[in-house]
């Protein structure tokens, strides 16, 4: 843990894409922290460098240049496996589509990142029934997801990325393909794990009603932070 | 992962698609179904002619006349009328790796008793052809060196020449005609039922090789030597030792042709056994070729997986799994597949070889290392064909795999 109490320190992070001969900019200098139980926006339009932040943030990707700290720790260099790890134990991820393994139970998608953290069965097991059961799935565990509702599934996603208990959730426009009531139940879920749970929550969007449920929002425009909001 | 979790997820994710997992299998199990059954084949005659090389004594050498050539005109093994019972005896004198030597002429002949008779072979052979041959008198006895010095007209029946002769009566002490000479039955062989090959056992009587050749065929030559070495190891030892000592009885001149040959049994038990091997190449070519394609089946099938699955792939490498988790789980699910294929065809063999032996009525012997071997080969080509597929899975970007339609 840093001094400052700092989850996440970014300083001048930059990234460059090579698509054939043109070089594109996708970020151009991000410098931000975010603190131990914040919850926050990057809102953007498409082309800004919001998902490319995100990106980086979640360790699915390293910046051209600049520093990424982690959780105290130096990420922006690490090997995929080093990060592969990290995002094991320190992220969970949960996506616009889900992304949830087809004609699969929901107690075994939950399961899924604790099969690569080396947890015995029968733990495993019981994790993945106790998130469940938090997310408001209890008894639906052994559902496969395709007999399971977008919002449901959803929640299955959420407990999946909750299970290895990280210490930062990153949510990609979570409620982009849900209608607008079950959306709001998606975010409720959100705020009471920040609240009651206290873990930081990163939310990804362009909805300004998803974005209004964060503390802190920050604004992207051509790969810099053009502006930045606190409640 | 550890490896049983690694398998778990494997089986379940082939389960998913049942047929196409079989199919996919179907050319591993063709190919190690057809390496059991030919492998059994092979093995099968292999156990055969151990089993007729122990039943004719491992120690059996045969001494036969060479071929015979007049102006550039040969004839076949066998034609020249070189040796004769003189070479057995020196080769009983000299040769200190031989045991027993019996000279051996042989003619086929009708025998008559009473109102039947039998058309059969008789062989005139000498009083230790038992002993060589490791037969057995079942009833009486076997004629004495005696006897066969003074060239007495006994004989001693083959058990089908007995029964067809006699139709269970004693033959003993009976008197039967060969081409019209009398001679007297003093013992029956033991009936071993068809040795295959070149002769028949039940169906032939012995007599003194002395009497076969003054009496019925009228010659000074003997057809072959029949020989025991003292043991199975010594056999090499005594070839040199008869061909050493017949060279210098029959004068042939360093370097030139020897007008004998000396062979032992495993050299004619194993020619029978060629055609046998003919096929077992055969089905060989045929069960490589479909291992082979069985893994390129594999191969193609779990490039088509992978590129189905990329998503999955990707979802998994966001929750944590590394290149390695990957690999393995790809390269599980090939490897698996290959040997449940290669255990079906481990079944699909046995039942092959079961039906070779049935219907084409050979010893087929199913080996456990056959299926060993079977089964380590078919992991090795799912190993093989499943690891092209799974790097590629491996390598593949997270990003770009979670956002694959």
């Amino acid at each position: 843990m840093s001094s400052n109490n700092n989850l996440i320190q970014l300083e001048d992070l930059k990234k460059v894409y090579t698509i054939g001969e043109t070089q594109v900019h996708a970020l151009r200098g991000v410098s931000y922290s975010i603190q131990e139980g914040d919850l926050m926006a990057i809102m953007g339009p498409s082309g800004s460098g919001k998902s490319t932040l995100m990106n980086i943030i979640g360790c699915l990707d390293r910046p051209t240049e600049g520093k990424y700290i982690l959780d105290g720790q130096e990420v922006s260099t690490l090997d995929k496996n080093r990060l592969a790890r990290i995002r094991n134990k320190k992220i969970g991820f949960v996506f616009q589509t889900f992304n949830l393994l087809a004609r699969t139970t929901a107690l075994e998608n939950t399961e899924l990142p604790l099969l690569y953290s080396d947890t015995p069965v029968k733990e495993a097991r019981e994790m993945a029934f106790q998130v469940l059961a938090e997310v408001g799935l209890k008894g639906r565990e052994l559902h496969k997801t395709n007999q399971l509702s977008g919002g449901e599934q959803q929640r299955v996603a959420i407990a999946r990325s909750l299970v290895n208990n990280p210490s930062l959730l990153l949510a990609d426009e979570p409620t982009g393909n849900l209608d607008s009531k079950t959306g709001k139940e998606i975010m409720d879920i959100f705020k009471k794990l920040n609240q009651e749970k206290n873990i930081t929550i990163i939310l990804v969007t362009h909805d300004p009603d998803v974005a209004s449920a964060a503390r802190k929002r920050i604004y992207l425009r051509d790969g810099q932070i053009i502006k930045e909001e606190r409640d | 992962m550890n490896t049983s979790r690694i398998i778990r997820v494997a089986l379940r994710a082939l389960g998913r698609n049942k047929m196409r997992s079989f199919l996919t299998a179907l050319g591993i199990i063709i190919g190690v179904g057809a390496v059991i059954a030919t492998v059994s084949i092979g093995e099968g005659a292999k156990r055969e002619v151990e089993k007729r090389f122990e039943e004719m004594g491992t120690n059996l050498l045969f001494v036969r006349p060479g071929s015979q050539s007049f102006g550039g005109r040969h004839y076949g093994g066998g034609s020249a009328q070189t040796l004769t019972a003189d070479d057995g005896q020196a080769i009983l004198e000299k040769c200190d790796a031989v045991q027993y030597v019996s000279p051996s002429v042989s003619g086929r002949a009708q025998v008559v008793y009473g109102n039947k008779n039998w058309n059969t072979s008789f062989y005139g052979v000498g009083d230790k052809y038992p002993e060589i041959r490791n037969w057995e008198v079942e009833e009486g006895i076997f004629f004495d060196e005696n006897m066969v010095k003074s060239g007495q007209k006994v004989c001693v029946l083959g058990s089908e020449v007995n029964q067809n002769l006699f139709e269970g009566a004693d033959p003993i002490g009976q008197i039967i005609r060969l081409k019209k000479i009398p001679f007297r039955v003093i013992g029956t062989l033991k009936s071993i039922g068809e040795s295959g090959g070149w002769m028949n056992r039940d169906d032939m009587m012995l007599i003194p090789y002395t009497t076969a050749m003054r009496r019925l065929l009228g010659t000074t030559r003997i057809s072959s030597i029949d020989v025991s070495a003292v043991s199975g190891s010594k056999t090499e030892e005594a070839m040199r030792q008869i061909e050493d000592v017949l060279r210098i009885r029959h004068k042939i001149a360093p370097g030139a042709e020897d007008d004998f040959n000396v062979r032992n049994m495993a050299d004619i038990a194993e020619s029978a056994a060629e055609s046998r091997e003919a096929l077992k190449i055969l089905l060989g070519g045929i069960a490589s070729v479909s291992l082979l394609v069985g893994g390129i089946g594999i191969m193609n099938i779990m490039l088509v997986s992978v590129t189905e699955r990329i998503r999955e792939i990707g979802i998994r490498m966001s929750v944590g799994a590394r290149e390695k988790d990957i690999l393995f789980q790809f390269l599980s699910e090939a490897i698996v597949l290959s040997i449940l294929g290669g255990f079906l065809g481990v079944g699909v063999g046995i039942v092959g070889s079961t039906l070779i032996s049935k219907l084409a009525d050979w010893q087929t012997l199913v080996s456990l290392w056959s299926i060993i071997i079977a089964f380590c080969f078919s992991g090795i080509v799912g190993i093989f064909f499943g690891f092209y597929p799974a790097r590629k899975a491996s390598k593949l970007d997270p990003i770009d795999a979670l956002r694959y339609e």
